[in-house]
């Protein structure tokens, strides 16, 4: 499978180290449609290729965003594209968050860091279908105020829908009259009715043994807990295995997984 | 009958004596192939050693699999040249030279059907291994002898070959005589056998071929007992054995190179001093390696423990769950070629015989 | 409704087992307390003999540091105990804390639940129990925050 190129439209600076590049085919107007908790393969030319989640809004996609950390050596480089930079896209790849299926209940959402980004498709795949639910809580935990996300929609999101939430930093700063503290430790008094909960997860994988700690300890079934796992990836089609982790795939099986399947295996060392 | 498929066009590979070792190359004629040797096989041994007769096949598994043929070491991808405000992307379009394999052994066979349930049975088909699979002559052998490291017994994987072959031959060879039984296993190969200067086969024929397959299967190097097999590996993840493992193993990726079912690849993108062209390719990669797993700040699996417990993991119980069948065929080929001699048949065995007492341990402390 | 001070403090999971004397003994030492937005609920220094059960609101447990004014290490809220250097000599407060938003909570005389634990061990142990679980889940906590998990480590 063969990178297609796409411009990109628009960079957005969102931290000081976060940046979302919004893509556009080359050979066409329309982007393919995708689930919420996909992800695409991003080249830049002669660097490399990176997963990256995509991070819009399903149902109303002009382009595709890609909500970026720089950790490496090719999302460095790609955080030196400019509007009008190409880059190539293979994808999009990989397991959904279930928004679709389930009527009728909570949702709880913990996300930390940059793990905002996939769950922002969810989020908004969720409030599109808002009456189908009854509560919606969104746990959400930055290292400091200004590493977070997506701030003027979180605001708009909590003004305009019923939807709860609740935003927290690791470290405070001078002026930040919000929460301080793991968002693992919001968990215990979330308002949602445990019994009949969706939870979905998404962050450092030590936030989320933690945080599946906390749903767990509130009775949420692991059936209904989902995580999105990471590992490295180069092909995203099955076939390079390094994103294995144990017996599934990552890229074909994940990266959204249901975590009674990964149970077994989850929290162990060197897995 | 190399001359009659050479002359339909195939490139003949086959196994031939180079660097004190039977490899698998490119065959001009018979000549070339290691007529009168054999092997000595033990963990971290190989030897070349004359026979005393004149065999063809008289040897087991070399350092090479036909892996190396169907699942290239390496191989470009694409080129992207930029062009005007673009990026032009050309693959390469799949280098399929007509092949026939020459002397390939029951565990190979099924080998080669392992990796066409990884790399074409998907959602994603690799196309460079479709085209070489699809234009593939197989010779198949049923070995005469089992070497020192073989287990495909074990793994029911051998040592007669069952299916996916055109021509399979049984060396048969005393103080009188020396032919083969051919069977046909398909249209192309029947066509080939028909060109061969041959007679029917009668009873005694096919007796003497049985003989020798069902000597072959007597006389394993290794076992493995493979029941639970998967099970018991899900259950001892953290098993003391690994500790004791990685002390002995120098994580130096040997097994997963001349294992013929290890698929793993990495790709680098890779420009030219211009910066106007990029290419990526496509290699040959190991768990073993450090950077296997690293993720942004480091790799998942550092110790070498984690890393031995990963390939023998994903070989004997997460090919279970992933592809329906074990990864490992019994070639024996991990234990030959490992420098500190590790065996894969003792590794599974002591896990096995130590489970209980491994686990009153935990309980105790 | 106006729950009794006892019916509060059985309702809440920080008491439970706990047997009813000494149910009625902590609500004798207890009363309700409200703190406006802002207002300083213990300040660092002081001396530690009362704590607090945050019924409802949200509480910021802070550190006054130079040049750079109250930073908050920690968030309570609804149901989190607040405060245990009464528990320890030299029963000092170690931390400010402030009310964020108009906060109700229980206030609890911990001088008099201090010499009660010392005459009643078995009170005592009832208390030490409950107060080393809060304790080891907010260090928990802390050691999260101090990882850093989020931030970018290569």
């Amino acid at each position: 499978m063969v990178p297609a190129p796409y411009r990109i439209e628009r960079v957005k600076r969102e931290t000081h180290d976060t940046f979302t590049l919004d893509l556009l085919p080359m050979d066409s107007t329309s982007v393919s449609s995708f689930g919420p908790g996909q992800f695409n393969m991003l080249y830049v030319f002669g660097v490399g290729e990176v997963p990256i989640s995509i991070s819009s809004d399903p149902a109303n996609c002009p382009a595709l965003e890609h909500t970026t950390r720089v950790v490496g050596a090719v999302t460095k480089a790609m955080g030196r594209l400019k509007r009008g930079d190409v880059v190539g896209v293979r994808g999009p790849f990989g397991s959904h968050w279930p928004v679709t299926e389930e009527g009728g209940r909570d949702f709880i959402i913990v996300a930390g860091g940059i793990g905002l980004a996939p769950l922002r498709p969810a989020l908004y795949a969720l409030m599109r279908q808002r009456e189908k639910f009854r509560k919606i809580v969104l746990l959400y935990g930055a290292r400091a105020p200004e590493d977070i996300l997506y701030r003027k929609e979180l605001e708009h999101w909590r003004g305009k829908f019923d939807l709860e939430i609740q935003v927290t930093v690791d470290r405070g700063a001078a002026g930040w009259r919000g929460n301080v503290g793991v968002v693992t430790t919001l968990v215990g008094r979330a308002p949602f009715d445990p019994t009949n909960t969706v939870a979905l997860v998404c962050g450092p994988e030590v936030m989320m043994r933690f945080a599946v700690m906390e749903l767990q300890k509130r009775g949420i079934g692991a059936d209904r807990i989902f995580l999105s796992m990471e590992r490295n990836m180069k092909c995203a089609t099955g076939f390079c295995g390094h994103c294995q982790y144990g017996p599934s795939f990552i890229c074909k099986d994940g990266p959204v997984f249901q975590f009674d399947r990964i149970e077994p295996i989850f929290g162990k060392a060197e897995i | 009958m190399m001359g009659a498929i050479a002359k339909r066009g195939y490139e003949l590979i086959g196994p031939t004596i180079r660097d004190g070792a039977i490899v698998c190359d490119r065959l001009n004629s018979a000549s070339d192939l290691p007529r009168g040797w054999t092997d000595e096989q033990e963990a971290g041994k190989y030897r070349l050693v004359q026979r005393q007769d004149e065999a063809f096949f008289g040897y087991n598994a070399g350092p090479h699999s036909w892996k190396k043929f169907l699942h290239p070491p390496e191989g470009r991808l694409w080129t992207c040249t930029r062009n005007g405000g673009g990026l032009q992307i050309v693959t390469e379009g799949p280098a399929a030279p007509k092949r026939a394999f020459i002397g390939v052994r029951a565990c190979e066979l099924k080998a080669i059907d392992i990796l066409d349930r990884v790399l074409m049975g998907g959602t994603y088909v690799d196309p460079e291994y479709k085209a070489l699979r699809e234009t593939l002559f197989i010779v198949a052998v049923n070995c005469g002898q089992a070497g020192g490291t073989c287990f495909c017994a074990s793994m029911n994987s051998g040592p007669k070959v069952e299916k996916g072959y055109d021509l399979a031959l049984t060396e048969i060879l005393d103080d009188e005589s020396h032919y083969f039984l051919v069977e046909a296993g398909s249209e192309a190969g029947a066509e080939v056998a028909g060109e061969t200067a041959h007679r029917d086969a009668n009873a005694k024929d096919v007796e003497a071929a049985d003989r020798i397959v069902e000597a072959t299967r007597r006389q394993m190097g290794r076992t493995m007992d493979v029941s639970g097999l998967k099970e018991l590996l899900y259950r001892n993840y953290e098993h003391p054995r690994w500790d004791q493992v990685a002390t002995r193993c120098l994580t130096c990726a040997n097994c997963t190179m001349v294992c013929p079912t290890c698929f793993c690849t990495t790709v680098e993108d890779v420009t030219d001093l211009t910066g106007e062209q990029a290419e990526r390719w496509r290699k040959w990669d190991s768990c073993f390696a450090m950077d296997f797993s690293y993720i942004h700040g480091g790799s998942v699996r550092a110790s070498a423990k984690s890393r031995y417990r990963q390939w023998i993991m994903h070989k004997l119980a997460t090919w279970v769950d992933q592809f329906g069948e074990f990864g490992c065929v019994g070639c024996g080929r991990c234990i030959t070629w490992c420098p500190v001699g590790i065996d894969i048949t003792e590794e599974v065995r002591a896990v096995r015989e130590t489970e209980s007492a491994s686990a009153a341990q935990k309980g105790a402390s | 409704m106006i729950h009794s001070l006892e019916s509060v403090i059985r309702a809440h999971t920080f008491f439970h087992g706990l047997e009813e004397r000494y149910i009625a003994f902590i609500a004798g030492c207890a009363k309700n307390a409200v703190f406006g937005v802002s207002q300083y609920i213990l300040r660092e220094g002081d001396p530690a003999d009362q704590f607090y059960f945050i019924r409802q609101g949200l509480v910021s447990v802070e550190i006054m540091i130079p040049q750079q004014g109250p930073v908050t290490v920690q968030t309570l809220a609804e149901g989190d105990m607040l405060g245990w250097s009464w528990l320890a000599p030299p029963y000092r407060w170690h931390f400010d804390a402030r009310a964020v938003e108009e906060t109700r909570a229980l206030a609890f005389d911990g001088k008099c639940l201090r010499n009660k634990c010392d005459e009643d061990h078995d009170l005592g142990y009832e208390i030490m129990k409950r107060f080393t679980h809060v304790v080891s889940q907010r260090l928990d906590a802390t050691r999260l925050q101090l990882l850093d998990l989020y931030g970018v480590h290569i």
